[in-house]
């Protein structure tokens, strides 16, 4: 049944995917995973190919070449059973800034076939696991930077996905709110068990234990655990390794 | 891979398009100046406009009316067709704006089909217009616009079939402009073309005998069908030639509209996809 077959998939598995925007490449034959209830980082500079990716695997565009499998679900296939598999964290803030919070939220779950009462009691739930119950009637113009996105991320938690896809979700928040970022996707991989793809640019956010995808052009470069990507480069630390990854013309990416 | 294939609940459906209605009707409950602007443009017709010209042109007895009407009379339907055509070109303007906040996006990661999603963000457009028609002629009323009490009602099916129209016409050109710049230009040339060009202002029989090149347009302009649609409705009759104009062009728009936002034909592709570059 389909809880059998989860566990037995990764969240999120891509293989052989390309994608060109006219002339210019964008990902190439790009394959990794992330495994069930893992913290995976989608580390690359700005330009690496993060959002096309993330856009192909939402459906945004259809990938024309390779596969990407939701929780052993192909998206070209059964986009639906994928889709409603699957929490997005867009790099581009999505919230109505006009409404509240709970109507964004409800909102969102009505969109994934949830009724008014039980999306309204599962707000409540996540908005609590986000510190923001508080905030629940307040109008989203009203929040801070980092309160808009953990709202956002509790949204995206809202249909009770077991892949949740951040796409540089920290851009332009100060330390505190990053780290309090950081904290809360963590511990849905602890508690929960989802498997979390992170792409991010900011080295700092990736820690010992966690996996590392190095997407670089396009391309991947590397991916593996922490430990491994220092011992494959000879570093010490997982800046060092990130820069000799990706050194062939790093100032060329756009 | 799976064995059991994924269904989604039809209960489901009725969710989404419900939270997709909602959504829509908090926004417009929250822009108070879009209902204010949406009731006093049609007004300033009205008020303005038609008092003033009443005197000018006089409408001879055309069907539906059975005797001669004050020329308020004859512009009401005209003005109702015009409030949905804003309405229809603004839920699309809303498109626009959506995808630039990345709403969109949100509303295109829901499980269920595109042209599902896509027909409930209509029906939302639709509702938020009747509302809007059904506040003008209540004032209108009181402007001794008084239709036959029966006609309030013998509207609504045609509201609703005009309305899928002009909203499916708006989410076509949604798809194709990108961005808001362009999109004030097509309420110039969209709005003001196709109101003007129809027989929401005079009678086509007038058109003819000043202009036969004028007539032809107005004669091909889908809007004159919504407009004579609404205006026989307005009097509980069917007029089954305007009904078979509007329903194709709604048919027609909606899946130019399906089309252009599947991920893998439409606009989306040709902009993300390998022939992005071609455009």
């Amino acid at each position: 049944m389909p809880q059998a077959a989860a566990s037995l998939s990764p969240a999120l598995a891509i293989e052989g995917v390309s994608h060109s925007f006219g002339a210019r490449k964008a990902l190439d034959a790009v394959s990794f995973s992330v495994a069930a209830g893992s913290f995976t980082a989608l580390l690359g500079p700005n330009g690496a190919g993060k959002t096309t990716l993330f856009s192909l695997v939402t459906r945004l565009y259809e990938n024309r070449s390779g596969t990407i499998h939701v929780l052993g679900h192909d998206v070209r296939v059964e986009p639906a059973a994928a889709l409603a598999k699957l929490g997005v964290v867009f790099q581009a803030r999505t919230l109505d800034l006009e409404l509240s919070v709970m109507q964004n939220l409800v909102y969102h779950a009505t969109l994934h076939g949830m009724g008014f009462a039980s999306a309204r009691r599962r707000a409540l739930e996540v908005l609590a696991q986000a510190s923001l119950a508080e905030r629940a009637r307040d109008k989203v113009r009203n929040l801070s930077g980092g309160q808009m996105r953990r709202v956002e991320i509790a949204r995206a938690l809202m249909h009770r996905p077991r892949l949740l896809l951040l796409d540089e979700p920290t851009v332009g928040l100060d330390i505190a709110s990053r780290a309090a970022l950081v904290e809360q996707v963590r511990r849905l991989v602890a508690e929960e068990g989802i498997g979390v793809l992170w792409a991010t640019h900011i080295i700092e956010e990736i820690a010992p234990g966690d996996r590392v995808i190095v997407l670089h052009r396009g391309r991947v470069r590397a991916q593996g655990d922490y430990e491994d990507l220092l011992r494959r480069t000879a570093t010490e630390d997982i800046s060092a390794a990130f820069l000799s990854l990706v050194d062939d013309g790093a100032g060329e990416a756009a | 891979m799976s064995a059991s294939r994924f269904r989604l609940p039809l209960s489901g459906y009725a969710i989404c398009m419900a939270g997709i209605c909602w959504r829509e009707g908090l926004r417009f409950l929250n822009q108070r100046g879009r209902f204010l602007s949406a009731l006093v443009r049609p007004l300033v017709w009205l008020f303005i406009f038609a008092a003033g010209f009443r005197s000018v042109l006089g409408v001879s007895i055309i069907p539906p009316y059975e005797t001669y009407v004050l020329y308020e009379v004859y512009v009401t339907p005209g003005l109702v067709a015009m409030i949905q055509l804003f309405n229809g070109l603004q839920s699309s303007l809303s498109m626009v704006y959506d995808r630039e906040v990345g709403a969109m996006r949100i509303l295109l990661v829901s499980p269920y089909p595109r042209w599902f999603l896509l027909v409930s963000k209509l029906t939302a457009g639709i509702c938020v217009s009747l509302l809007q028609v059904y506040a003008f002629l209540l004032v209108a009323w009181f402007w001794e616009v008084e239709l036959p009490p029966v006609g309030y009602l013998t509207v609504l099916p045609a509201l609703l079939l005009t309305g899928m129209m002009l909203g499916a016409m708006g989410l076509v050109m949604s798809s194709v402009f990108r961005q808001m710049e362009n999109f004030a230009s097509v309420m110039n040339f969209v709005i003001f073309p196709m109101f003007f060009a129809s027989s929401a202002l005079y009678p086509l029989w007038r058109v003819q005998e000043s202009s036969l090149v004028l007539w032809w347009i107005c004669t091909l302009n889908p809007f004159t069908y919504a407009v004579e649609l609404i205006r026989f409705a307005l009097y509980g009759q069917f007029e089954p030639f305007a009904a078979l104009v509007v329903g194709s062009c709604a048919i027609l728009f909606l899946a130019g509209s399906i089309l252009a936002y599947d991920p893998s034909a439409g606009i989306m592709a040709r902009r993300g996809g390998p022939d992005a570059g071609k455009q």
